[in-house]
């Protein structure tokens, strides 16, 4: 039985930049299984909170604790950008590259990562430069590059922005499927339609606070704040 | 203008006649650049990325500092070197003053900072990419520095070969410490400033178009070897 380094513990975490809070004060648990997708408008914390739970920012107060040891839980955890971040190199050592950074050989890692290439439609680019691909294809090169080291949760910061429909379902698809797969997908978007299909259950931020968490189907039925009221109603929320 | 083309015809002589001593001379420049330009560019390159991804109390003053010995005077750089090797200098029981080594620890001095410095400009400007990328992979530094280091390599090849470009042009410091011993340290800078000297401008022009060709085809050789124009971005 491996160790889960689930659940993680906010307690009164809080981040501030440029002397403007950004998050918090802020408690919540986030628990072993699921879809939870993050969503507010503009500025609400969603990009920054996700960051202050995977570790690439320090919380100024509080505390982000995981059920191991910080080491042992950035290990069990993978985040995608917004913007992919190619690295200079073909599509294989792209995607092969988490593993060969963790010590495996580099056969093994080479051949994991042509697997997880076709899966991804890019068997046929093994050796593509990865900054030629297009939008698409490069979010998709992230998805399986984080996906190859079979993380426990996956942090996902709006995956699909600036993705056209058949390149969002395409992903949509992968996360599905390594949902499936028992993987805890924490992820943000701005996509309504894409939060209805894929969530589980919804924390709407607002001001850098949890305005409302509920599952996904009460969140769109029943949103209990004025605020995610008019989130929903497509009204602009400042 | 009469003197650049029997500058020119020198040249070309020298060259076609398969002069034995030029062919010397050519061997022994290339031997102590590439050498110096190996040696500096396995500290350099290092200490470019060590500077882009630490952060370290001086960092700044480092780098300040840094690119300031870039501009190094190859005269005090020569100077120093001397006094070190010297019989009655610290390293004088090493015997190397007044030989190609003794040089490519000069050129080493000299070219060290111009390489550290272009590659430190090349791995920042990465490393803004992969920041956040290398620190979710939990990547310790070495790993970050080696992915650095091997992902930039073709802006770091161009770093090298400005080393490479400064060394094999440099006269100052390595005519004090070599001494332009004729079949032992003479290259072919300090043998344009012999025949400058001597008033054979002819043949001194002869040298510097071969100097110049020389250097040229080795940095024509290295971008084609390292195909920096075929892979688009990179």
């Amino acid at each position: 039985m491996v160790a889960s380094i689930l659940p993680l513990t906010l307690t009164d975490a809080t981040v501030r930049k440029g002397g403007k809070t950004i998050i918090g004060p802020m408690s919540e648990t986030i628990g072993p299984s699921g879809f939870t997708i993050f969503m507010g408008p503009n500025g609400s914390g969603k990009t920054t909170l996700l960051r202050l739970m995977h570790g690439l920012e320090h919380p100024r107060g509080g505390s982000v604790t995981w059920q191991l040891p910080a080491a042992q839980a950035r290990m069990k955890q993978a985040f995608v950008f917004q913007t992919p971040v190619m690295m200079r190199r073909t599509v294989v050592e792209n995607i092969a590259y988490p593993l060969r950074v963790r010590g495996e050989a580099k056969n093994w890692a080479y051949a994991e990562a042509a697997r997880w290439a076709d899966i991804i439609g890019l068997g046929n680019a093994l050796e593509q430069n990865a900054e030629v691909l297009s939008g698409g294809e490069k979010q998709k090169l992230a998805v399986a590059r984080a996906l190859i080291v079979q993380p426990e949760v996956l942090f996902l910061d709006e995956p699909t922005a600036n993705l056209d429909g058949k390149a969002t379902r395409e992903i949509e698809g992968i996360l599905l499927a390594a949902q499936a797969d028992g993987v805890r997908i924490l992820m943000a978007t701005h996509h309504l339609g894409q939060a209805r299909r894929l969530a589980s259950d919804i924390i709407f931020l607002y001001q850098g606070q949890v305005h409302e968490r509920a599952a996904a189907e009460e969140f769109f039925n029943t949103p209990r704040t004025p605020e995610s009221k008019s989130f929903l109603s497509g009204d602009i929320v400042e | 203008m009469r003197d650049l083309w029997q500058g020119m015809i020198e040249a070309f002589w020298l060259i076609a006649s398969f002069n034995a001593d030029l062919y010397e001379i050519v061997l022994r420049s290339l031997q102590v650049t590439v050498t110096a330009v190996i040696i500096a560019s396995a500290i350099a390159l290092p200490l470019g990325a060590a500077l882009a991804v630490n952060r370290f109390r001086y960092r700044r003053a480092t780098i300040s500092l840094l690119n300031a010995l870039m501009g190094l005077p190859p005269v005090v750089v020569g100077l120093f070197v001397y006094i070190l090797l010297s019989r009655s200098g610290p390293f004088g029981v090493l015997g190397l003053l007044f030989t190609p080594t003794a040089m490519i620890i000069a050129q080493i001095i000299i070219i060290t900072p111009l390489i550290a410095s272009i590659a430190h400009q090349a791995i920042r400007d990465l490393w803004a990419s992969y920041h956040d990328l290398l620190i979710s992979m939990n990547t310790t530094k070495w790993q970050r520095m080696r992915t650095l280091i091997w992902d930039a390599r073709r802006s770091l090849i161009t770093a090298s070969l400005a080393g490479f470009g400064r060394a094999i042009g440099e006269v100052g410091a390595i005519m004090i410490v070599g001494g332009n011993i004729d079949h032992l340290t003479r290259v072919l800078t300090t043998a344009i400033a012999l025949e400058t000297g001597k008033g054979d401008f002819s043949l001194a022009l002869g040298l510097g178009f071969i100097l110049i060709a020389l250097a040229i085809a080795v940095n024509m050789a290295i971008h084609a070897i390292s195909r920096t124009e075929r892979a688009s971005t990179w």
